[in-house]
C-alpha cells in the first residue's frame, strides 16, 4: 500500500513536472518570439530533476532513519528496568512489539505494555507516513515552482540536464567504488578483532592450521598458521595455470590464425561454454571422474596419486579457466595489425615462424594480462577445491597428496554454528583479507600490463 | 646524387629526366625477369583481375599505375603469392620468375618470398629493435649463424637502404621509434637483408611526407642497379620520376604497358591518355 502510494506520487510528479516544463517553454517561445536556447524536452527534464531530486532525497532519508526512530519510540513504552538493562532482552522485546504492530503475532503471552506499545507504534507509523508524504509533496511542489519560474527562452536547460546526467553517472561509479571500500572496511575491522585473539605473526608465518572447534573452549586453543593454506592455494593455482596456459594459448593461436571464419564461429562459443559451467559441477566432475581416473593412472605407472589431491583440483580448475585465457588471448592476438603478419610472411617466414617470432611477442604483454586475470580467478575459486582437493590443511609439497586452500578454510570456518565472537570464525575475515590483497595485486598487475600493451601500436 | 639532402626536390627532377631519357634504350637491353601470362584473380565470386600479361625487365624499375581498385596491388601481390594469405582468393594464369612457374605446386612459397621481397604501403616495422628488424629475415632463412655475420648483414643492408648513418648509434632501440620515412627505409633494409632478386613496393610513399618521399625515390633509383623493382603508385609524377617501364591498369585490366617516356608522352589508348592528363582517377 505504502509503496504503491509513493510510486504513484513519484510518477505523478514526474509527469506534471515534465509537462509543465515543456509546455511552459513552448508558450514562452511563442509569446516572446525568441528562439529557445534548449529544446522543450530539455526544459521538461530540468524541471523534472528539480522536482524529483528533493522528493527522492527526503524519501531516502526517511527509509534510512525509519527503523531507528521507531525503535526509539518503542523504548518509551517499555518498562524502565528493561531499557536500563539493555542487551539481548531489550532487543527481543522491541522485536516482539514490532511483530505485534505489523500484526504477525508472537510466541507466548502478550504482556499489557507490549500491547499498548504495539498500538502506539501502529498509530505512530501511520502519522509518520502521512507527515513524510506531505513533506515530500511540499518539497517537490516547491522545487517545481522554483524551476518553473526560471524558465526563459535563453535559459540553458540543456546544459543543466547534461550536468545532472554527469552527476548521475558519477554517482553510479562512486557506488561501485564505495562497495569495494565497504567490503575492505568490514574485512579489516573483523580481521582486527581476530588479531586481538591471535598474534599476526603467528597467523602469517605459522605452519600449522588447526583451528579446533569453538566448543572446546571460547577463544582458546587452535593454531592459525596461514602458510599451509597459502601453499595449497599456490600449488593448485600453479597446476591450474600449467594446465590452462598451453591449452588456452594454443587454442587462441588456432582460433585467431588458422581457423576459417566458419570454424571459428562454432569453436569459440563452444570453448566459452566451459566458462558457463557452474563450478560445483566442475567439482563433482573432478570428484567422480577425474580423481579416480588420475588415481588408476597413477597405479598403472606406479605412482601413488590420491583421488582427491592438489593435482585433481588443479587440473579441473585449469580446464575451467581455459576459456578465460583462450578468449582473451584470441582477441589480443587478433589486435596485432595484419601489416605485422604480412611483413613477416613477405620476408619468407612460415606461418608458425610468424606466429612464434612476430605475433606472439607483439601480443605477449596482453597475453600475460589475460593469464593474470585467469590466475586471480583460480585463486578465488572454491567449489572445485572443496570437493576435489581432499580438505587436508597440512603443509605438504607432494601435489599427489590432498591439500586445502584459503577459500576452503573460509567455508569450513563459517559453515555450521558460528557466533563471530571467537577466533574460530573471525579467522575467516583474516583469510578473506589475505585473499583479497592477493587477487587485488594480481589484478592491478594485469591491468598495468594490459594498459602498457595498448600503447604499443598507437 | 648523394649530396643535396636539403633540397631533394630540386635535385630529383634532372635525375628523373635522365632516367626516362635512357628508359627505352635501357629497356631494350634488359632480359625479362618476371613474365606474367593471362593472370586472373578472383576474390570469392568477384573477379578482380582479367587476363593480365606483362613482362618485367631485369634490374629496372617497373611502375604500375591506375585509379584505386584497378587491380594493380592485387597483381603485385600475385608476384610473391601474398594473395595466398587472403581468404577465398584464387589466381589463374601463369607467372614465371626466371622461367620458373611460381604457382607450380612443387615450388616452396617460403623460398619464393625470399627471392621476391616486399615493401608495404604503411611502414610496418616489427615491435623489435632496429637491429632485430633487419636480422629477422636472414635468421629465419638460416643465412646468419654468428653475431659477427648478423652484424655484417644488418650494417650492409642499412647502408644500402641509406639509413645506416641516421641509426648507427641506436641500432638496439625499437624500430617503431623512427620517423615514418625512416621506418619505410628500415622496411626496405629488412627486405634487402634476405638477398632478394625482385623487390615489390606497394605504394611505398603514400604514408610519407614529400621530403621522405624524395629520399625513398632516390633510394629506389639507386637500388635498380642490383634489384628488379616493381612499384605500385598512385602518383603519376612518381612513376615518371623513378620508373623505366610503366603499366597502366584500369578496372582489373592491363590497358597499356611500355617504356615510361612513351606511356607519358605518347600513349596509344584513350583511357591511358585520359588518366595521365588527369581526366579521371
Amino acid at each position: 500500500m505504502n509503496t504503491l502510494i509513493i510510486t504513484a506520487l513519484i510518477l505523478a510528479f514526474l509527469g506534471i513536472a515534465y509537462q509543465t516544463g515543456s509546455s511552459r517553454s513552448r508558450a514562452l517561445a511563442g509569446t516572446s518570439g525568441r528562439r529557445l536556447h534548449s529544446r522543450p524536452s530539455y526544459h521538461g527534464s530540468a524541471i523534472a530533476i528539480w522536482t524529483l531530486v528533493p522528493l527522492l532525497l527526503l524519501l531516502g532519508a526517511w527509509a534510512l532513519l525509519d527503523s531507528y526512530v521507531i525503535r526509539t519510540f518503542i523504548t518509551w513504552y517499555l518498562p524502565e528496568s528493561l531499557v536500563a538493562e539493555g542487551g539481548n532482552a531489550l532487543r527481543a522485546s522491541i522485536a516482539r512489539v514490532e511483530a505485534l504492530a505489523t500484526g504477525y503475532g508472537v510466541v507466548g503471552e502478550v504482556q499489557e505494555f507490549e500491547r499498548t506499545a504495539a498500538q502506539a507504534v501502529g498509530r505512530f507509523q501511520t502519522t509518520a507516513f502521512l507527515i513524510v508524504v506531505a513533506a515530500a509533496t511540499t518539497l517537490a511542489a516547491l522545487g517545481l515552482f522554483y524551476a518553473r519560474k526560471r524558465i526563459t527562452p535563453q535559459f540553458r536547460a540543456r546544459n543543466e540536464v547534461e550536468g545532472a546526467v554527469r552527476i548521475l553517472l558519477l554517482a553510479c561509479s562512486v557506488v561501485a567504488i564505495l562497495t569495494t571500500f565497504g567490503i575492505v572496511a568490514s574485512l579489516l575491522t573483523e580481521a582486527m578483532r581476530f588479531f586481538s585473539f591471535v598474534n599476526p605473526l603467528d597467523f602469517f608465518f605459522g605452519t600449522v592450521w588447526n583451528p579446533r572447534f569453538s566448543t572446546t573452549g571460547a577463544g582458546g586453543g587452535g593454531e592459525y598458521g596461514l602458510i599451509p593454506l597459502l601453499w595449497g592455494t599456490i600449488q593448485i593455482t600453479i597446476i591450474a595455470i600449467l594446465t590452462a596456459v598451453p591449452i588456452g594459448l594454443m587454442a587462441a593461436v588456432y582460433l585467431s590464425q588458422y581457423a576459417k571464419p566458419r570454424v571459428r564461429s562454432v569453436v569459440k562459443p563452444l570453448i566459452e561454454v566451459l566458462a558457463g559451467i557452474p563450478t560445483i559441477v566442475y567439482g563433482f566432475f573432478a570428484l567422480v571422474t577425474v580423481g579416480p581416473f588420475l588415481a588408476s593412472f597413477g597405479d598403472a605407472i606406479g605412482v601413488d596419486i590420491r583421488a582427491t589431491s592438489a593435482l585433481t583440483a588443479g587440473i579441473v580448475m585449469g580446464v575451467m579457466i581455459i576459456p578465460f585465457i583462450s578468449s582473451l588471448s584470441d582477441d589480443i592476438i587478433r589486435q596485432v595489425p595484419t601489416a605485422m603478419r604480412d611483413g613477416s610472411l613477405g620476408l619468407g617466414a612460415t606461418k608458425s615462424e610468424t606466429i612464434r617470432r612476430v605475433i606472439l611477442p607483439a601480443a605477449l604483454p596482453g597475453i600475460v594480462g589475460a593469464i593474470l586475470l585467469a590466475v586471480s580467478r583460480a585463486i578465488g575459486e572454491t567449489m572445485i577445491v572443496v570437493l576435489a582437493a581432499g580438505n587436508s590443511p597440512v603443509l605438504r609439497f607432494n601435489p599427489f597428496e590432498p591439500t586445502s586452500t584459503i577459500t576452503v578454510s573460509i567455508v569450513n570456518q563459517l559453515t555450521g554454528d558460528s557466533d563471530f565472537a571467537g577466533p574460530q570464525s573471525l579467522v575467516a575475515f583474516a583469510l578473506g583479507l589475505t585473499l583479497f590483497v592477493l587477487t587485488l595485486v594480481l589484478n592491478v598487475g594485469a591491468l598495468y600490463i594490459v594498459r602498457r600493451f595498448r600503447e604499443q601500436y598507437d | 646524387m648523394a649530396s643535396g639532402m636539403n633540397f631533394p626536390h630540386a635535385e630529383l627532377t634532372p635525375n628523373a629526366e635522365q632516367a626516362t631519357d635512357h628508359g627505352a634504350a635501357e629497356l631494350a637491353q634488359r632480359s625479362v625477369r618476371v613474365r606474367a601470362s593471362d593472370v586472373s584473380v578472383f576474390y570469392g565470386a568477384k573477379q578482380a583481375l582479367f587476363d593480365v600479361s606483362v613482362d618485367i625487365p631485369d634490374r629496372a624499375v617497373t611502375a604500375f599505375i591506375g585509379p584505386s581498385g584497378c587491380g594493380k596491388s592485387t597483381f603485385l601481390r600475385c608476384i610473391n603469392r601474398m594473395n595466398d594469405t587472403i581468404e577465398g582468393a584464387r589466381v589463374g594464369g601463369k607467372i614465371e620468375l626466371d622461367g620458373e612457374d611460381i604457382y607450380d605446386p612443387s615450388l616452396d612459397v617460403v623460398e619464393l618470398r625470399a627471392r621476391v621481397g616486399m615493401v608495404f604501403q604503411k611502414p610496418n616495422p616489427f615491435p623489435k629493435s632496429i637491429f632485430e628488424n633487419v636480422a629477422y629475415g636472414p635468421r629465419i632463412h638460416g643465412l646468419i649463424r654468428t653475431k659477427a655475420e648478423a652484424e655484417e648483414v644488418v650494417v650492409s643492408s642499412l647502408r644500402k637502404a641509406g639509413l645506416f648513418n641516421e641509426v648507427k648509434d641506436r641500432l638496439h632501440e625499437p624500430g617503431t621509434g623512427l620517423s615514418g620515412g625512416q621506418q619505410q627505409r628500415l622496411c626496405i633494409a629488412r627486405a634487402i637483408a634476405v638477398g632478394p632478386e625482385v623487390i615489390l613496393m606497394d605504394e611505398p610513399c603514400s604514408a610519407l611526407d614529400p621530403i621522405a618521399t624524395a629520399i625513398i625515390e632516390e633510394l629506389i633509383d639507386e637500388l635498380r642497379e642490383n634489384y628488379t623493382i616493381i612499384i605500385v603508385t598512385h602518383s603519376m609524377q612518381q612513376a615518371a620520376r623513378v620508373s623505366q617501364k610503366t603499366a597502366f591498369f584500369h578496372l582489373g585490366n592491363l590497358v597499356e604497358e611500355g617504356p615510361t617516356d612513351k606511356i607519358f608522352t605518347n600513349p596509344e589508348d584513350k583511357r591511358t591518355q585520359d588518366y595521365i592528363t588527369g581526366r579521371f582517377g
